[in-house]
Formats: C-alpha cells, sequence, structure tokens
C-alpha cells in the first residue's frame, strides 16, 4: 500500500511540470493582455512609458519559457510567486481561499455520497418502482443539467421568489464578521447546487450496483439462512455493490472541480474556484499555475484515494497500480 | 480491515475534513446584523477597486474614506485643506509649494501622523519600481522633502498650475507601508489610514465594508458601520435594492425610474465630465479629412441621444468640458444642422455616388467605428451615431469587439470611447488632445495633431494666473469646433437611488470611473440620521 502511494506520488512530478508548462504556453498564447488586466481603468489613461515599466517590474516582458522555469525554481524553494491581480503573495490568497472551497466541496459530496447511496439502495430495492422510477428519471434529468443553470434557479427560487435563503456571499450584506450560523446559511443554496448536480452518478452507480448484488449468490446464501432483510441489503448487497462507487468516488473529484467554478462564481462563494476565473482573465501567470497545480493534485489524490479504498473494501484486489 | 472498520474510518475521515475546513476559516465573531438602527448604511456599487494601496493609485482622485489627502473636494469640486492645516502656499515662479500639516492627527492604529508620511508616499509614487499606473498625473513632481515634523515641500520640474489638485492623493502611513513590499504586501489589502472610516473587511467580488474611526481628526461619523457591496450586474442590484438589502445603489436611468414612486427612496442625479465620443482617426483618409469632422459633428442629433439613449439623464456635449462647467466657452455649441453638414461635404469634393454614400478622388466615405461589447450604452451611441452619419452620406459600419481586439485597431479606425476628469480642465483634456500623447497607450487615441491645440494646452497648464488659463482652454474648445478630431456626444449623469433615512446627502461633479468614491456616499463621513428621533 506504502509502496503504490510512493510511486504514485513519483509519477506525480512529471505530470504536475507538464501541467504547469502548459499553463503558462496557454497563458502566454492568450490575447489577454496581463498589464492591461493589472492596471484596468487607470491604465487606460497611464502613459506608454509607464505602462512599459509595470510590464517589466511584473516580469511579463520575459519568454513564458523564462518565467516558468523561474517559477518552477522559485516553488521549489517554497515561494509560489506574487499574484498580480490580487496584489498578494499567492501563498496568501491560496491559504485565504482554499478553506472556503474545501468546506464548500467537502459539503457537496457528503451531501451526494449520502443521499446517492440512500436513494440508490431504495431504489433498487424495488426495481421498477415507483420510486426507482421517479428517481431514475429525475437522475438523468439532473445529470444533463449544468451546475450554473442549477445556481441561478436555485438563486431565482429561494433568494428572489422566496426570500428564503441568501442568494450569495460568505455572510450578511451588512455584517462583517463571520459566524458560524451565517456561513451555514449561506452555504446552503451552493452545497446543494454543487451536491445535487454530483448526485445523479452516485445515486445511478449505486442503485445498479446493490441491484446486481441482490442477484448475486452471497445474497441469496443470506436470504436463505434467514436473515433481516435489513441485513441483507446493508450487510451484504450494499457492501459488494458499493465497489464501483469508490472508483466514482476518485473520478469526480476533476468534475467536483470544475463544477465548483461555476457555483462559486454564481454564488459570490469566495473560493479558489473565483480566483481561478480572476486568474485567467488577468493572465496571473503565477496564481493560474498554483491553482492548476492545486487541481491536478486534487485530481492525483482523488484517484489514488479511490485505489486505496478499492483495495481496502475488496480483498481480491492488490495494491500493485 | 473489516467492512464496519472502513465505514467508521471514511466517516471519521469526511468529518475530520469537514472540521478542518470549518477550522480553517474561522474568523472573529462579533456582532454585526442588519440592525434597524440608524448606524448603517449599505450600498450597491458596480466595480471594486483593484487595490487598497493609495501607493498603487487607489483614491487618487479623493474621497477615499479610509485615507485623507493633503487637501480634499468639497461638494463644489473647490479644494479645501484636509490633512494639510490650509491651502499650499504657491512661490512666484509657481515651481514651489509649501503646505504646513494638520496637528494632531494620528493614524488608525494610534501612531502619529507627520511629514516623513507625505515624503515617503510621493517618493513611493515616483519610484519606477512601485506598480502605480497614474504615476503620470505627478509628472511635474521633481521632488518633495520636508521641513521639520510639519511642513513638506514640493518643487516642480515645470509650472504646472493645476498641481494642488493633485495632492488630494492619500497619504499612507510610512511604519507600516514602508516596512513592506510595495506592490504585494499586506498594506494593499489591508490599509491603514487617517481617514473617517477604518476597513473591517474586503471579501473580493462581494463587498468592502467599514467602521467608524472614533477618533477622526475630523469628528467620528454618524453613520458607524458602512458596506459597499460589489455587484456588477445592473439588474441584480436593482432587485437587491428592492428586496431591502441594499439602502441605496447606482443604477441606469431607466432602471431607476422604477423606484420613482417608492416613498421611502429618494433618487439623485449627479453630473459629470463623464463624456461619450467618437474618436476620428488622424491616419484614415475619411475620418481623419476635416470637411468630414466638421460635417459629422454637426451632423449628430446630440439631444435625441440624450432624449433616447439616456432617458434624458445627460446633456449634449461639445467638448471634453461639459456646457455646465465655468470652464466651458459659450459658444461653441454645435446646433444639428444635417443641411450644413451636406452643403460642407459638397463643398470640399465629397460627391454623393448611385447608393447615396460620398466618395472623393476614388476613396469613398466610409470607415468602421468599433465599441466595447457588452457597454449597451455604447453600442447605442455608435449605432445612433451610424445613422445620423449615414444621412448625409458617410457610410459608418458599427462592429463589437473587446480591448484587445480594438486596440491595435484604433490607428485608423473610429472607436466609441469614454473618459473625463473634473477638477481641472488640464487633467484630461492634455492626455486626449495633446500631440505629444498620440497613439500613446489609451491617451489621445484620435492621435489628434493640432499645434494652436498643444501650444493652448501648454499655456493652460504653466499659466499662474486663472484668466490666462481661461483663455488657453477657450482658444482649446474654438480649435476643437474648426477641427473636431473627435465628436463628441453626450456627458452622462449618474443616477443613484437611496433610502431617505439620512440627512446631508448631495453629489459631486462625477468623473468618467464612478467607483466607490463617487455617489452621493463620498461625504458619508457628515450624514446625520434625519430627524433627531432616530
Amino acid at each position: 500500500m506504502a509502496r503504490m502511494a510512493g510511486r504514485r506520488v513519483l509519477l506525480a512530478v512529471p505530470v504536475l511540470l507538464l501541467v504547469t508548462f502548459g499553463v503558462f504556453a496557454v497563458a502566454a498564447a492568450s490575447p489577454f493582455d496581463p498589464v492591461t488586466a493589472y492596471t484596468g481603468t487607470a491604465g487606460l489613461t497611464a502613459s506608454q512609458e509607464n505602462l512599459d515599466q509595470i510590464r517589466a517590474n511584473l516580469g511579463v516582458d520575459q519568454p513564458f519559457t523564462a518565467r516558468w522555469a523561474d517559477w518552477i525554481a522559485g516553488a521549489l524553494r517554497g515561494d509560489l510567486g506574487d499574484s498580480a491581480v490580487l496584489r498578494m503573495p499567492v501563498a496568501d490568497a491560496v491559504a485565504e481561499r482554499l478553506g472556503w472551497s474545501v468546506l464548500l466541496a467537502a459539503a457537496a459530496f457528503a451531501l451526494a455520497v449520502l443521499l446517492g447511496t440512500a436513494f440508490g439502495v431504495l431504489a433498487a430495492r424495488r426495481p421498477g418502482g415507483p420510486l426507482d422510477r421517479c428517481a431514475t428519471a429525475i437522475a438523468y434529468t439532473l445529470e444533463a443539467a449544468p451546475a450554473f443553470w442549477l445556481g441561478l434557479l436555485a438563486i431565482w427560487l429561494f433568494s428572489l421568489q422566496w426570500g428564503v435563503l441568501p442568494a450569495g456571499g460568505l455572510t450578511d450584506t451588512a455584517s462583517d464578521t463571520v459566524t458560524a450560523g451565517q456561513v451555514a446559511r449561506h452555504l446552503v443554496l451552493p452545497a446543494a447546487v454543487l451536491g445535487i448536480s454530483q448526485l445523479p452518478w452516485f445515486y445511478l452507480y449505486v442503485r445498479q450496483g446493490v441491484g446486481d448484488a441482490l442477484d448475486e449468490d452471497p445474497v441469496r446464501g443470506a436470504r436463505a439462512r434467514g436473515l433481516a432483510e435489513r441485513t441483507v441489503l446493508l450487510g451484504h448487497a450494499l457492501r459488494s455493490g458499493m465497489l464501483p462507487m469508490l472508483t466514482l468516488i476518485g473520478s469526480r473529484v476533476p468534475e467536483l472541480i470544475t463544477g465548483a467554478l461555476l457555483v462559486e462564481t454564481v454564488f459570490s462563494w469566495p473560493g479558489i474556484a473565483a480566483a481561478t476565473v480572476q486568474a485567467a482573465t488577468a493572465v496571473d501567470f503565477p496564481l493560474l499555475a498554483a491553482l492548476t497545480v492545486l487541481a491536478t493534485a486534487a485530481v492525483l489524490l482523488g484517484n489514488l484515494l479511490s485505489d486505496l479504498l478499492y483495495g481496502l473494501a475488496d480483498p481480491r484486489v492488490g495494491f500493485d497500480g | 480491515m473489516t467492512g464496519r472498520s472502513l465505514r467508521a474510518a471514511s466517516a471519521a475521515a469526511l468529518a475530520a475534513a469537514l472540521l478542518l475546513g470549518a477550522a480553517a476559516c474561522t474568523a472573529p465573531s462579533g456582532g454585526g446584523t442588519r440592525a434597524a438602527d440608524g448606524g448603517t448604511a449599505v450600498v450597491g456599487i458596480a466595480y471594486e477597486p483593484d487595490t487598497l494601496s493609495p501607493l498603487l493609485g487607489y483614491g487618487k482622485d479623493g474621497n477615499s474614506k479610509i485615507f485623507d489627502g493633503l487637501l480634499a473636494h468639497d461638494a463644489d469640486m473647490r479644494l479645501r485643506p484636509a490633512l494639510a492645516a490650509e491651502l499650499p502656499e504657491v512661490s512666484p515662479d509657481g515651481l514651489t509649494y509649501t503646505y504646513t500639516l494638520r496637528r494632531g492627527v494620528t493614524f488608525q492604529d494610534g501612531e502619529p501622523f507627520d511629514a516623513e508620511d507625505v515624503v515617503f508616499t510621493y517618493r513611493t509614487i515616483l519610484d519606477e519600481k512601485t506598480n502605480n499606473p497614474s504615476r503620470a498625473e505627478l509628472d511635474a513632481l521633481r521632488g518633495v522633502r520636508a521641513e521639520g515634523s510639519h511642513t513638506v515641500v514640493f518643487t516642480l520640474a515645470y509650472p504646472y498650475a493645476p498641481f494642488a489638485q493633485r495632492t488630494v492623493l492619500p497619504i499612507a502611513p510610512e511604519h507600516i507601508a514602508g516596512r513592506q513590499d510595495v506592490n504585494t504586501g499586506k498594506f494593499t489589502t489591508e490599509p491603514i489610514g487617517t481617514g473617517p472610516y477604518i476597513l473591517t473587511g474586503w471579501s473580493r467580488g462581494e463587498k468592502l465594508s467599514f467602521k467608524a474611526n472614533p477618533h477622526y481628526w475630523g469628528g467620528e461619523p454618524q453613520v458607524e458601520r458602512f458596506t459597499m457591496a460589489v455587484i456588477q450586474d445592473d439588474d441584480v442590484r436593482a432587485t437587491r435594492l428592492r428586496a431591502g438589502d441594499l439602502d441605496g445603489a447606482v443604477l441606469p436611468p431607466a432602471l431607476a425610474e422604477g423606484f420613482a414612486r417608492d416613498r421611502n427612496l429618494r433618487t439623485h442625479r449627479a453630473t459629470s465630465y463623464d463624456y461619450r465620443t467618437v474618436t476620428l482617426p488622424t491616419g484614415n483618409p475619411v475620418a481623419g479629412d476635416t470637411a468630414v469632422r466638421r460635417a459629422l459633428d454637426i451632423a449628430v442629433d446630440r439631444q435625441a441621444m440624450v432624449d433616447g439613449i439616456l432617458n434624458g439623464a445627460g446633456r449634449p456635449a461639445y467638448g471634453p468640458v461639459p456646457t455646465g462647467s465655468p470652464w466651458f466657452t459659450a459658444g461653441t455649441e454645435r446646433r444639428h444642422d444635417p443641411e450644413a453638414a451636406r452643403r460642407i461635404l459638397d463643398e470640399a469634393g465629397w460627391k454623393p455616388g448611385k447608393d447615396g454614400i460620398r466618395t472623393r478622388d476614388g476613396v469613398r466615405a466610409a470607415f468602421p467605428l468599433w465599441y466595447v461589447t457588452g457597454d449597451k450604452l455604447r453600442q447605442d451611441h455608435a449605432l445612433a451615431y451610424a445613422s445620423d452619419a449615414r444621412s448625409i452620406g458617410i457610410d459608418i459600419t458599427t462592429q463589437a469587439g473587446s480591448w484587445e481586439v480594438i486596440e491595435p485597431r484604433m490607428k485608423d479606425d473610429a472607436v466609441l470611447a469614454g473618459g473625463g476628469a473634473p477638477g481641472d480642465p488640464d487633467f484630461d483634456q492634455y492626455l486626449l488632445l495633446h500631440s505629444d500623447h498620440a497613439g500613446d497607450g489609451f491617451n489621445n487615441m484620435a492621435r489628434y495633431d493640432n499645434p494652436a491645440v498643444d501650444e493652448a494646452l501648454e499655456q493652460g497648464r504653466r499659466a499662474g494666473d486663472e484668466a490666462a488659463r481661461r483663455r488657453a482652454y477657450d482658444t482649446v474648445q474654438r480649435e476643437l469646433a474648426k477641427n473636431p478630431g473627435y465628436t463628441f456626444l453626450t456627458h452622462i449623469d449618474h443616477v443613484y437611488v437611496l433610502a431617505d433615512t439620512w440627512d446631508g446627502l448631495s453629489t459631486q461633479v462625477e468623473p468618467h470611473d464612478h467607483g466607490l468614491a463617487s455617489g452621493p456616499w463620498w461625504n458619508v463621513e457628515t450624514w446625520t440620521p434625519k430627524g433627531a428621533a432616530r
């Protein structure tokens, strides 16, 4: 198990190098100009000399390969560079926002996994029953619905029409202190939207897995031994039917990140994703690179996690991946 | 590992992740809910500043809330002393400005303010390692030094009459800002100044929160908590104002009209220097022709644009100086006269072709006009302009694009541009019209080149005498009527809707960029609750 983890970490190094290089190359090729983004409206009346000086100060007058090498060298020493658009060190910007993104993603993920499993088991118990048909139809519909659209719909319904939940932000507009109660109220909509956009996958996988497991010999054996239906369903069928879902947990991480990107933007959630959008449109190389590394690392970790969980849950699978 | 322990382990991991997430984001807790007391005000603005450091350009035109300048503008845009004890003494040659500083002023952290802070602020801005895009505004400044702890002397490289107007620039504390990286240090997001409000939080893209500075030298503000919500979308801002989430907001005239009948809300209309203009590039064979420029100048129906596009919230513009300004040259208004425009074109040899579009020496009277994608106001102006031009036989194709697309084309194609700064006529006219700035960034986009205007602009900034300056800017406006390298269309009023719970609200004449510093809340520190009961 440790060997597998170690091998994966080693493999991650070239992947991360390649990804950051790609980010620098794409950003350099984009039509956006970092200096225009940096100076904003003040840049419209600035002299060319002034703008050229800022270009040199920001270091964006150099070729992107040199900047990439600089950034990598700095990152190895623990210095992620300074974000031009946020005017603060990248490490500070990430530290400030990462917690909020993790909170949102964790809440959404928990919601998706728990609800998906619960509904999946219930639906698998009576395939073709009313619950199964309803839930499956809704799941396919939700799977086709983009997260940002769900978000706008939720804002329209819960904030504008009914006025029961805040439309965005972390706290009430007039309040400048972050209290747990306020955050909880503001977390409901974005977490629900993000969770619901992920939910169909878990639901469909669990339903299929448990449904198949119910026909398998061990389950039939358990029933024959006269075990309670509850024990059969949760102890035998669910455990074996959960296996494909563990894979899913890992492979849904990228989807979760892109979903969070949209949801955070729609709900003005002060997380990493909102900064990613800003970094991209402002061609803020160091911030963009750091955030991409973070996202890549999350994906790699997700895959590793699901492989490890799989190995733990199913003795037939070894740790030689 | 058994299934049970696996489930337990994953549940524990999940709980830990949640806790970790929550713990990583703890912030000081306390009161601050939206109470009905009169001490809070929440307003919606469209754009937030990029930085809150005056060293990087924040608040350079005053009203920064967190900071004070040496001087400040009053409601009529006249200068009054702020951190300076009185208006500066100017030497007879106009090259030395001496400021005596107010005594007993402290920064929000309790440290005293003195001359060293002023010197530090200006020297840092002039340093080319500082990423301040507005440095050119201090182009005239050669040096600044302290004489004792409460006198500051500025020396200029050349006589620059509006220099005092530039010293509304906020002063940063040397003992904080001087100890960190000027471009990325904490001070850029957690500023500390001498001003009436203390920043308590800045959630980017969401809001800026302030509380009153109890030790403010001008007296503690009565609006104790002041919040600026950053809401880019006009409709969302209007909805949140209607829902009571906001006490006030900046709104486009059409949306503001929806609140006209609400008796708890009042509409404030600020006149501005904010113009919309069409650049007529000198390098373009059609737009660069003086006859075409003069014909377009009188062919456009400015009043129709004010009524139709701005819902009456604006006024026709004939140059960068609005008609209501004391610097406006009476008699340079242009009457809408398409007939005269056609005559001018006829006399200059532009003859109508078969399709109604004029040609001269094989050159068709046509050019493209760009506007920024998504800017409805500019789009409407551009379409109205093109239709007016068409009626005198000039074919203008309107095209939308982002600035990245427009910038390389500015040399030859027309652009629907905006700008304008009150304070002093030199501020925008020199950059907009002087041939030295032709094609310099986004300054003088039309590459206007008129020696008479250049000379008058130089005189205007150097002459110390008010009457001489007035003559210079009169010359500029008359020359612009003779050779209009830009077709000025409208000056736009900025419209604000606010809850009627405070006294002391007014508006200043506003610039093109009306972010945090403009609007009726420019002087929120002097608002008082309406009626004694609150």
